[in-house]
């Protein structure tokens, strides 16, 4: 077995990605809590929001790693189309751990009541996180039928959105003065749906790292 | 695409010693390609049949069929001379002969009996000029070929070999005894020849494979595991043991 180190520097990248999308995952579950609870908690808000920061970071570390594989070992197939893969799944990961803090932003100044009325939300925020969970594991487990389990969840995600939008808009159309509220949940319904999206976009690229 | 070489089932032995099984390939006219694999997998064996150099080689027997203009290059009807006068080879070493500048671009035309020294010359300026080595010898076509630095030996046999107008350039890894830049200049000039010739290349050099190459022939253990558009060996190689060696798993 020759190239050794550079497997090595692979297997590390993986790692550091896995790592990458478990606090994606921890941000959005974070998030989701502070959508629920009966209070706005600060510390937990804090979390997220540290979570964020973290991210970004982790993002330029794989990055500047993956550009010096890139320049040093000068992959080619299989090694190659992993490191980019890597490089475009790093972007989609930051993006989500920002819909998150952006979600536990909406959530301060909202009223704890009307949330509970909108089970949706919990269950799509849950449904997301498995998707950035799953999408991560079958990249660097190179599972392509996982894969596709998360692409598939897509859907749900898309028709969990379209549930709470139509709630929204039949509460704003009745005589709740919650109207401000409302618009933020739809809000938070779209970010969970674009979390979904960047977690079908990181399951796409498993095929292309496996298959090409 | 026109075909320029037509490969069809060649077996090659060393004495017992089996060194080629089975090659079948077409490679293009005006087309860069390029053989890649571990040593001793018979990617050198193959480019030197491609102009009957293995014939000097004692006990080398070759069959199947090369087909070049119609005709099996190792049909009795081939006259040799002219096969290696329109498939010209550079080699790993450069190896200009111990002569001016000048002269080694002239020796080629002067064998074939061209005495004119006012085309002696205009082919001499134009070859030096094809390998972009004009500029940096113009004032001392007189001095001896020796004196170049590596990279400009090179190109001076390259520019040798262009001197007999060949269809064909054959480069036995020719970059492999020069430094970075001069490596780059001779690539810049393959891609520059591929306009006029076809050119055949055997490297150690992968990435190099993957820079001037249009097509890429794996060759492993005297066979040819895989060959494919350049783009496609180098990024989604269909063959397990391609994959294996181009990304340094084994080799």
């Amino acid at each position: 077995m020759m190239r050794e180190k550079f497997i090595q520097e692979l297997n590390n990248l993986n790692n550091e990605l896995i790592g990458m999308g478990s606090m994606c995952e921890e941000a959005i579950n974070k998030a989701v809590k502070l959508i629920n609870g009966e209070t706005f908690d600060e510390k937990l808000y804090d979390e997220v929001e540290n979570l964020e920061e973290d991210t970004d970071k982790k993002e330029k570390e794989i990055e500047s790693k993956c550009l010096k594989l890139i320049f040093s070992q000068q992959p080619v197939a299989s090694d190659l189309r992993l490191i980019s893969a890597i490089l475009k799944m790093i972007s989609d990961l930051e993006r989500i751990a920002d819909q998150a803090q952006d979600i536990a932003e909406l959530t301060k100044e909202m009223s704890p009541n009307i949330m509970r009325r909108h089970i949706s939300l919990s269950a799509m925020g849950e449904l997301a996180a498995s998707m950035v969970k799953d999408s991560v594991e079958s990249f660097v487990r190179k599972d392509p039928e996982l894969a596709k389990e998360v692409m598939k969840r897509d859907k749900d995600v898309n028709m969990h959105f379209t549930t709470v939008k139509n709630e929204v808009a039949k509460l704003i159309s009745g005589d709740d003065n919650e109207g401000e509220t409302l618009v933020d949940i739809l809000m938070i319904a779209k970010y969970l749906e674009r979390i979904g999206d960047h977690s079908t976009n990181i399951a796409e690229w498993v095929d292309f790292a496996v298959n090409g | 695409m026109e075909t320029c070489f037509d490969v069809k089932n060649i077996d090659l032995f060393y004495g017992d010693k089996q060194a080629l099984k089975d090659v079948n390939m077409e490679i293009y006219k005006n087309r860069v390609t390029a053989f890649i694999g571990p040593s001793g997998c018979g990617k050198s064996t193959f480019i030197r049949c491609l102009n009957r150099m293995n014939d000097l080689i004692e006990g080398c027997k070759v069959s199947g069929e090369i087909i070049k203009d119609g005709l099996d290059i190792y049909s009795p009807k081939q006259d040799i001379v002219d096969l290696r006068t329109r498939v010209g080879m550079v080699f790993q070493k450069p190896n200009p002969f111990p002569m001016s500048i000048y002269d080694n671009i002239a020796y080629g035309p002067r064998c074939q009996g061209l005495k004119d020294k006012k085309k002696l010359d205009e082919i001499v300026t134009t070859s030096l000029k094809q390998v972009a080595l004009y500029d940096e010898v113009a004032d001392r076509l007189g001095d001896s070929a020796i004196g170049l630095s590596g990279g400009q030996q090179q190109r001076l046999c390259i520019a040798r070999c262009i001197a007999m107008s060949p269809e064909v350039i054959l480069m036995d890894e020719p970059t492999s005894a020069l430094d970075p830049i001069s490596t780059s200049k001779i690539e810049d000039l393959c891609l520059e020849l591929k306009k006029d010739y076809t050119i055949v290349i055997v490297t150690h050099n992968m990435q190099q494979a993957a820079r001037i190459s249009d097509y890429t022939a794996f060759f492993l253990l005297g066979e040819v595991v895989e060959m494919d558009e350049t783009d496609t060996i180098f990024s989604h190689p269909k063959d397990k043991r391609t994959e294996n060696y181009i990304t340094g798993r084994f080799g």
